[in-house]
């Protein structure tokens, strides 16, 4: 017989040694069935039974319960012990209901009643048992019930300490369900003094309690700050011996000191009082000295309970961020534990060491430790440590270090275990596109992703390599040639298929020169792959081939042969079917216009937060990079990864606009721009048109009339005689524009019949919409009136719409026309490129009508840096170190209409001792060659 | 706050387990599962600590026991072993040398000093001698109950 202690309950003993007895699992359910059956009857039955009865069926009830059956009977006869007035019934009562009652049992008020009797005993032991009830059901019915009684058995002076204990901890619970049960006023300060209590117990309980008020409340409770430090000071500078049962293992109340440093983590700073914050960093110290001093005990114990307090103190320095004094000794610490023989010491120092790489006073500290984290990550036993310090790595890059990262984490990859390697790979991506500099470098790493972990490279991570090679140009022709090699292993991963097809179909004409890539040789290439892979996959390079033929109309045929097979435009899969069928009609029957049309190079994509951080974020809800924080705090700020993309595109596509990018609505306010600037002085309008006139300055005559200047820039004025000015503001993004002419009267009468009419033709105006809103007939006298245009590029389009203004002016007619500063450059989108892809795509662009060239004579003087100065507001993105010739001036851009996008080049080639220029476009499209070259002539 | 505290055999059998937190039944016996098959397979120079779901996992294994803890992301890792082993170190006490088999006889005094220890979820009192001197007062009122129910039986009072 096993030993039983007590009052032992002999029936239940025999039956727990039954249950043990039996030797298989059948055996047990039908001892267990008889049991029950037995049980059922006797509650049923016998009203004769007695509390010592009723107390050992509802005890076997638990005990089966705990062995995994379900329990839906003796409910009853369990708060009926609860009003026995023997303390063992009781408090098997108690037992079986906190362990099989729930909240909404409809038991509920039964066992409040008996509730409420055991709080009004006199026998401290039975409030106790009723406290630990309510604590462990917590409902909110039991909430009203005891929202008088709990809180002044917590402050009342004639309560015990354990009584105490338990209503502290009994409140805590009660206010997780029901936050109104704590009453304010002058209760707030009788709970924050139980900080003071006498008995260490009761500190331990009321600080739980205090933790979650505060959180609800911090101001109300922010005295609870000042005890607290000084009650964690007298801790932490006790002897082991001054606490004497709250010493554990020679370190004083760790659970009382853990519990106040987490108290002060709900507060930052934790306080404005010098002095207090002085003593804190005094206690804060301390703990980090007694972290050197040598052990009072080998036992795992004492370091646990040290280490535990350490930890805690750890966690409010970083917390507080702002004693770099402390933030580095923490480090200092946690670097040393990192060579630890305890392995949850290790655990616990890396990912401490995660929260302080986010701090921009410990982050330099933290990257000392680089090389011992690297070596966790190969080296430790445990994965979850493993884990950390790949988490670690991923919180302490920074540009600095990201190559060196990234390159050991993509080492490690390659044996990883199978459970960490996804989230490793998103990791990896996250990395490499947030500090890539040179996006060729991110290209690798992403298809070396591919090539060691492809079955855990997510769709996003593909997804995101695609938009990235589209949105950067000066990637692209590597992109293709990296993927053409990658493309030719053996065995290469679907996912390298997938994005080999994607970035070939768009790009491949980029390495097509090469006759090791030639047209065929690519097409050849991806279709030995084709069936070997899954459906989706066929289908994408479906879509790749139909690209081909537009890119390479001389393998047309090999790949409408693809199309025919059998295998395909019978295909039992409808997608493979009806790609193979609607692809091999288009490349017979469409013209190549249409072609090019419909297979155009994809748009780039919208800009936005990496969708991949997205997935990590749902992976690991706030785990994830914490490092944004430490960005806007470290004195160079780098951008965030979603802040950067932004960035690093505003920057390269907008580089001369730099209102561009602001609200096309925004046009009433001034832009910041610097193209012009300098005096305004000569008008009365300066006020309202703001800086535009700048430029204007040094023409003093009374007729400014000057188009081809709007060229080079966006806002000015337009036109000025001795009657009218006209200012010009405006504004583009993409094919869109929007523009303001604001109309100013300088005489000293009102200009009446003022009409404003739009010189467009019908068929112009199929290639650039304009809208025009109305404006007053009258200008009054000194007054200044506005109108909006708004235009729509949907083709590109020669010359500019004109607008005629006619008005009365003192009984005369007066008429002119101007051109409106709306040519076609204003809808380039500035593309940054390095020479090789410049010089690649030159030599792309070089069919008859896609080249176009004039030579000029120069302005007197030959002045380059006003020609610079030029080209950086037309529109393209001046290229610089592109051109071996430092002299030359190239540039790069996309012309933006609805229809299509056009891709431009242009070359300028100045002959100094000619004096003269010669221009150099090339293009996509022989009317855009044309007309930018048009533009462009004779303006240098 | 501890979510939920577990103590299963080697051999995956549950012997106590206690929650914090109101859990459906059901949810209860797939955490359960999950855990007891999660821990077992873990190797004896592991961590003590995992994550798993948005909690951490503590535990540590003392003879043939496991003691599970669940806790929330900010608790102290470190002090929740300290409190499986102040447990440990209450149970030694009272039974003397505690083994599997006192626990699965007397379970309802392993819970009975577990809500001395912990109440919803909170460490109520840390003192070894004060829960000690608690359990015993309950013995003792058992004891006075049991020799009043004798000698009512037997006629004497």
């Amino acid at each position: 017989m096993a030993p039983v202690r007590g009052d032992g309950m002999r029936g239940l003993a025999v039956f727990i040694s039954d249950i043990r007895n039996c030797k298989s699992k059948e055996a047990e359910v039908k001892r267990i069935n008889k049991e029950l059956a037995n049980i059922r009857s006797k509650f049923k039955g016998d009203k004769t039974l007695d509390g010592y009865q009723k107390k050992k069926y509802v005890c076997k009830l638990l005990f089966i319960f705990l062995l995994g059956h379900d329990i839906d009977f003796g409910h009853m006869e369990a708060v009926n012990l609860l009003s026995s007035n023997k303390y063992s019934e009781k408090q098997i009562g108690y037992l079986f209901i906190s362990v099989l009652v729930n909240t909404n049992s409809d038991l509920i008020r039964l066992i409040i009643q008996s509730i409420k009797n055991d709080l009004q005993s006199r026998n401290p032991v039975h409030v106790n048992l009723a406290l630990q009830c309510i604590a462990n059901i917590g409902s909110r019915d039991m909430a009203e019930s005891f929202s008088n009684e709990i809180p002044k058995l917590l402050v009342s002076g004639d309560t015990m300490d354990v009584v105490k204990q338990s209503a502290a901890l009994c409140l805590l619970r009660l206010f997780r369900s029901s936050p109104d049960i704590i009453p304010g006023g002058e209760w707030t300060s009788r709970i924050i003094h139980l900080l003071n209590d006498q008995h260490m117990g009761v500190v331990t309980a009321a600080t739980s309690l205090i933790d979650a008020l505060v959180k609800r409340n911090p101001d109300e409770y922010k005295g609870c700050v000042n005890l607290a430090v000084s009650r964690l000071s007298r801790i932490v500078t006790a002897s082991y011996t001054d606490l004497q049962d709250y010493t554990y293992y020679f370190v004083p109340a760790p659970w009382l000191s853990v519990k106040l440093l987490r108290l002060l983590q709900n507060y930052n700073p934790v306080t404005e009082e010098a002095g207090v914050r002085a003593r804190l960093n005094e206690t804060l110290e301390t703990i980090l000295n007694k972290a050197q001093e040598p052990p009072k005990s080998k036992k795992v114990q004492h370091s646990n309970a040290k280490n535990a307090v350490l930890f805690e103190a750890i966690n409010l320095i970083i917390h507080s961020d702002s004693e770099p004094n402390l933030l580095v000794r923490a480090c200092n610490q946690l670097g040393q534990f990192l060579s630890n023989r305890e392995t949850n010491l290790r655990y616990l120092a890396l990912e401490s060491m995660c929260h302080l790489a986010t701090s921009e006073f410990s982050h330099e500290e933290v990257k000392k430790h680089q090389e011992v984290v690297i070596l966790s990550m190969k080296m430790e036993k445990d994965v979850s440590v493993r884990q950390m310090a790949v988490d670690l790595l991923y919180a302490m890059c920074d540009r600095g270090n990201a190559e060196e990262i990234v390159q050991e984490m993509l080492n490690y990859l390659e044996t990883a275990d199978y459970s960490i390697r996804e989230e490793m790979v998103l990791k990896v991506a996250i990395l490499a596109e947030k500090y890539a500099t040179d996006y060729t470098w991110y290209v690798d790493v992403i298809l070396n992703l591919i090539r060691i972990a492809g079955d855990y490279v997510s769709e996003e991570v593909w997804y995101r390599v695609i938009q990235i090679v589209i949105n950067r140009e000066e990637v692209q022709g590597y992109a293709a040639k990296t993927v053409f090699e990658a493309l030719q292993a053996p065995a290469c991963h679907e996912n390298m298929v997938k994005v080999g097809g994607y970035i070939l179909g768009e790009f491949g004409n980029l390495i097509a020169g090469d006759s090791r890539s030639a047209p065929l040789v690519q097409f050849k290439l991806l279709h030995s792959k084709y069936h070997l892979c899954s459906p989706m996959t066929r289908a994408l390079l479906l879509s790749t081939y139909i690209k081909f033929i537009n890119l390479f109309p001389e393998i047309r045929t090999n790949i409408q042969d693809v199309f025919r097979q059998h295998s395909n435009l019978r295909s039992a899969d409808a997608e493979l079917q009806q790609r193979a069928s609607e692809y091999l009609q288009l490349s017979i029957v469409a013209s190549t216009d249409v072609l090019a049309t419909v297979l155009e190079e994809m748009p780039s994509f919208p800009e936005r937060e990496s969708s991949i951080l997205a997935v990590l974020k749902k992976k690991k809800p706030g785990r994830v990079p914490e490092n944004e924080i430490r960005e806007s705090k470290s004195p160079a700020p780098l951008p965030s990864a979603a802040q950067n993309n932004v960035h690093v595109n505003n920057s390269h596509s907008k580089l001369n606009n730099s209102n561009a990018n602001t609200d096309l609505l925004g046009l009433s306010t001034p832009p910041s721009n610097n193209i012009g600037g300098g005096s305004n002085s000569n008008s009365t309008l300066i006020d309202v048109l703001g800086d535009m006139y700048g430029s204007n300055s040094n023409n003093n005559s009374s007729a400014v009339y000057n188009t081809k200047k709007f060229l080079f820039k966006n806002n000015g004025v337009l036109f000025e005689n001795e009657m009218l000015q006209i200012g010009v503001k405006s504004e583009f993004r993409q094919n869109l524009g929007r523009l303001g002419l604001f109309y100013g009267n300088k005489t000293q009468v009102p200009l009446t019949n003022f009409t404003p009419v739009l010189q467009w033709s019908a068929e112009d105006a199929l290639k650039l919409n304009v809208q025009m809103k109305v404006v007053e007939p009258t200008l009054e006298a000194g007054a200044q009136i506005q109108q909006l245009l708004t235009a729509e590029c949907i083709e590109d389009y020669a010359d500019a719409p004109t607008i005629e203004i006619s008005f009365r002016y003192n009984g005369t007619q007066q008429k002119f026309s101007i051109k409106l500063p709306l040519s076609v450059n204003k809808f380039f989108e500035p593309t940054e490129m390095n020479a090789e892809s410049f010089f690649a795509r030159w030599k792309n662009l070089s069919g008859e009508q896609q080249r176009s060239q004039k030579v000029f004579k120069a302005a007197q003087p030959l002045d380059l840096a006003g020609a610079r100065n030029k080209l950086m507001g037309f529109g393209m993105q001046l290229l610089d170190q592109v051109d071996p010739n430092p002299d030359n001036m190239v540039c790069a851009g996309i012309i933006h209409t609805q229809s299509q996008q056009v891709g431009c080049l242009m070359r300028l080639e100045p002959n100094k001792q000619a004096q003269m220029f010669r221009l150099t476009v090339r293009a996509s499209k022989e009317t855009v060659t044309r007309e930018i070259c048009d533009l462009l002539s004779d303006q240098f | 706050m501890m979510l939920f505290m577990l103590l299963f055999s080697r051999q995956g059998k549950l012997r106590l387990q206690k929650w914090y937190m109101a859990y459906p039944d059901k949810v209860k016996k797939k955490i359960t599962r999950e855990l007891v098959t999660t821990i077992l397979a873990r190797k004896p120079k592991m961590c003590s600590f995992l994550e798993w779901k948005d909690c951490k996992i503590v535990y540590k294994r003392y003879a043939s026991l496991y003691f599970c803890c669940a806790i929330e992301q900010n608790d102290n890792e470190l002090l929740t072993l300290e409190i499986i082993h102040r447990y440990v170190e209450l149970l030694d006490k009272y039974f003397g040398s505690v083994c599997e088999l006192d626990i699965i006889f007397n379970f309802e005094k392993a819970y009975f000093i577990l809500d001395e220890l912990l109440i919803g979820g909170e460490i109520q009192e840390t003192s070894k001698k004060n829960v000690l001197k608690a359990i015993a007062s309950q013995d003792l009122l058992q004891e006075d109950e049991a020799v009043e129910g004798t000698l009512r039986d037997i006629g004497l009072l």
